[in-house]
């Protein structure tokens, strides 16, 4: 009956927030009504975040976050666990809606139009912001099937042909088609771990998104196939509006070129990655990136 | 450092008291299995000892003459002189042939009492069917009366059940024996006919059409609905005191005790709505009352069970709900569901109480041609076998619970085979 309680990938469990928010944080640098710092906003903004709040019933996951995110740029959020990042993602698409109890306040818009206004359609905004989910979850159909789903429930292909082309096409971006065009008929789920992921990120550019957001997408593969990921980010942010989640900071200083941290719900700073990684603004910024807590 | 050698001897000393108390447990685990094995092993066993007479019966051989004279029929054409023909004339005439010493009125009569009182229809049969027969003379294997088939199966076994037959009968019975006139051939009758007052004549096929019959119902019925409650409950159905209210009767209903569910079909389904008693509808409505908790609580748990990785990417695809539900959720609960189903149906098919009150109990010969016949089921029909006074009646109540078990095992097992299979895919 518990319907919350079903999606339990990558999503923040309550107790992700039971800690000293509010007690200790003068003890580690953060004071009640911190601003971000950094260069918050940028010219070619995709989507804007403004004041954003999230709640998970009377638990505060997310405060005051102000944030932009940079057309056809991937920009990374880190920060320690629990921090809110995910949660911070998951409200760019409106995934937290399937979540019981959870409540968002602030604007948040792409290209201008409000995500959380009535008048915008769910199913239409998730085909614009797609997702890849930490754990690969390729559906247990096969290989083609789970590129053509999108394409199929959204009408895109007019024929047989037009489909096979996009899943041909979806899965040569992924970088997968070398690997599986021979038994495109097979199961999703025989591949190995790191092949079903690219097939998860082949499923979700077949529809064409304006914004992929990526939730920790490699910390479930072994390097090699983490390589792979991140050489694809890096050709996908030629197209895509790329937003990434990382426990992984040299991930992060390699695919991005902004990068977001953020510390116990609160968005400390945000800047250039190298600068972030080289020069951090933040006291607390530098006290991740060398590796003093997380 | 020195500690360490004494919290070895101490872990060395605790494990001999663990590998004990493992074994002790496995041991009551296997007691327990092998109890209940043998349990469902003496029930079999004996069950298909008494039971497996019923799939012969005993026969008389006699040698029939099909005389228009005796029969009173000029005609086989002719209906009417078909029906009123004296059918049974022609196998007591062969008796009186085989047996020219017995005379006396109330001897002869125990004579043709040795004869199934059906064997004149079962003449009658042979000879329309072979109409050619009329005038010439054969020998006919004709249906002993279950008296007889009590003592000759009896005999067989070395302990001759005399009670039931006068001593002229036994003499008339050990004349045949030795002639070798008297043979056990495959009952057929048993698998083809509908109940009977004459256990030698009593079949199971009218209660196997019943419990058919009312199953389809109960499965139409019930699954579609328990499917659909189970869907709306576990995805779409807002969490809040409603919802509890409902899942928690639904809980309750399933443990309600049968014969429930009987009575409110009794006074919903025949008072209310005025539906006949006695038939497969009203039997499959209440089953299908009685069976759709279950069917919606094993969905649900089959539902529950569908990971939550695969929800996200449906909806973070773009699926809407309904698309979420219709194309991963259902399939991937399908197995469970279907399991579920099978188990509810083989506990209707097995439920006797809620049965006895809509009147499904009723004494049919007929075996029901649709769902508005009179009919009964194979449990009811145990029952009433059971029930009986008459001696015959005991291989048979046996036999029908073969029948009935077999049905359930073939159930039960095709559940496991199409989750295995289903589940399979990929």
């Amino acid at each position: 009956m518990n319907t919350s309680a079903t999606f339990g990938v990558g999503t923040p469990s309550e107790s992700d927030f039971r800690d000293t928010r509010d007690g200790d944080m003068s003890d580690i640098g953060l004071t009640k009504g911190h601003v971000t710092v950094g260069s918050v906003e940028i010219q070619a903004a995709k989507m804007t975040a403004r004041g954003v709040n999230i709640f998970y019933g009377d638990k505060q996951a997310i405060h005051d976050v102000t944030v932009d995110i940079g057309k056809n740029q991937v920009i990374a959020m880190i920060g320690p666990s629990g921090c809110g990042k995910s949660t911070f993602l998951r409200s760019l698409n409106r995934m937290n809606d399937t979540i019981d109890g959870c409540k968002i306040e602030g604007d948040i818009r792409i290209d201008g139009e409000d995500l959380y206004s009535p008048k915008l359609d769910v199913v239409e905004l998730r085909a614009r912001v797609g997702m890849v989910f930490q754990k690969p979850n390729p559906f247990p159909k096969s290989i083609y099937d789970n590129v053509a789903y999108g394409p199929k429930i959204h009408g895109l292909a007019e024929t047989r042909v037009d489909l096979d082309e996009m899943v041909e096409k979806s899965l040569r971006r992924a970088g997968l088609w070398d690997e599986v065009k021979d038994r495109l008929f097979q199961a999703g789920t025989g591949l190995s771990g790191g092949q079903q992921q690219r097939l998860c990120i082949a499923r979700a550019i077949a529809v064409s998104p304006e914004v992929i957001l990526m939730d920790e997408p490699c910390s479930a593969l072994d390097p090699i196939a983490t390589a792979r990921i991140e050489e694809l980010i890096e050709e996908l942010s030629h197209n895509f509006t790329i937003a990434i989640v990382t426990h992984n900071m040299q991930q992060a200083a390699r695919v991005s070129q902004r990068t977001a941290y953020f510390h116990l719900g609160r968005l400390i700073e945000v800047n250039p990655t190298e600068q972030v990684f080289t020069n951090p603004e933040h006291s607390l910024t530098e006290s991740y990136i060398t590796g003093r807590f997380g | 450092m020195s500690k360490e050698p004494i919290y070895l001897e101490k872990i060395q000393r605790s494990l001999v008291g663990r590998y004990r108390t493992e074994r002790v447990f496995r041991g009551f685990g296997m007691l327990a299995v092998s109890l209940g094995l043998a349990a469902v092993l003496l029930v079999f066993v004996d069950i298909f000892i008494k039971g497996t007479g019923a799939f012969s019966a005993t026969y008389i051989a006699l040698d029939v003459t099909y005389e228009k004279d005796l029969l009173g029929i000029e005609n086989l054409a002719d209906q009417r002189q078909v029906n009123s023909g004296d059918w049974e004339a022609l196998y007591k005439q062969a008796l009186r042939r085989d047996f020219p010493d017995i005379r006396k009125r109330g001897e002869r009569r125990k004579l043709y009492a040795l004869v199934s009182s059906a064997a004149g229809y079962d003449i009658k049969d042979r000879l329309l069917a072979n109409p050619g027969l009329l005038g010439s003379k054969e020998t006919l294997w004709i249906l002993a009366d279950d008296d007889i088939d009590s003592y000759y199966k009896s005999w067989l076994d070395g302990n001759a059940y005399t009670a039931r037959l006068t001593d002229g009968q036994i003499r008339v019975l050990d004349t045949l024996i030795n002639t070798e006139r008297m043979q056990l051939h495959f009952n057929a009758n048993f698998l083809t006919r509908g109940d009977s007052r004459e256990p030698e004549q009593a079949g199971i096929w009218g209660a196997v059409i019943g419990s058919f019959l009312t199953l389809m119902l109960t499965l139409v019925l019930s699954f579609p609905v328990g499917i659909a409650a189970a869907v709306y409950l576990e995805e779409f159905a807002p969490k809040n005191k409603v919802t509890d209210f409902i899942e928690v009767n639904i809980n309750n209903l399933a443990a309600v005790p049968s014969i429930i569910f009987g009575l409110l079909g009794l006074a919903i389904f025949i008072n209310l709505f005025q539906i006949p008693r006695s038939i497969p509808v009203v039997g499959g409505l209440v089953l299908a009352v009685m069976t759709l908790p279950t069917i919606i609580i094993t969905s649900r748990a089959a539902i529950k069970s569908v990971p939550p990785s695969i929800r996200e990417a449906a909806l973070g695809m773009g699926a809407s709900r309904n698309q979420m539900v219709l194309h991963h959720v259902l399939p991937l609960a399908l197995p469970g569901m279907l399991t579920g189903a099978i188990i509810g149906m083989a506990r209707a098919l097995g439920e006797t109480a809620p049965l006895l009150m809509i009147g499904m109990v009723a004494f049919i010969v007929d075996i029901p041609a649709g769902f508005m016949d009179p009919a009964t089921v194979l449990p009811v029909q145990i029952f009433l076998w059971a029930d009986s006074p008459e001696r015959a009646f005991i291989e048979k109540t046996s036999a029908a619970i073969m029948v009935l078990l077999g049905f359930l095992v073939t159930m039960n097992i095709s559940a496991v085979w199409l989750r295995k299979r289903l589940e399979r895919r990929w």
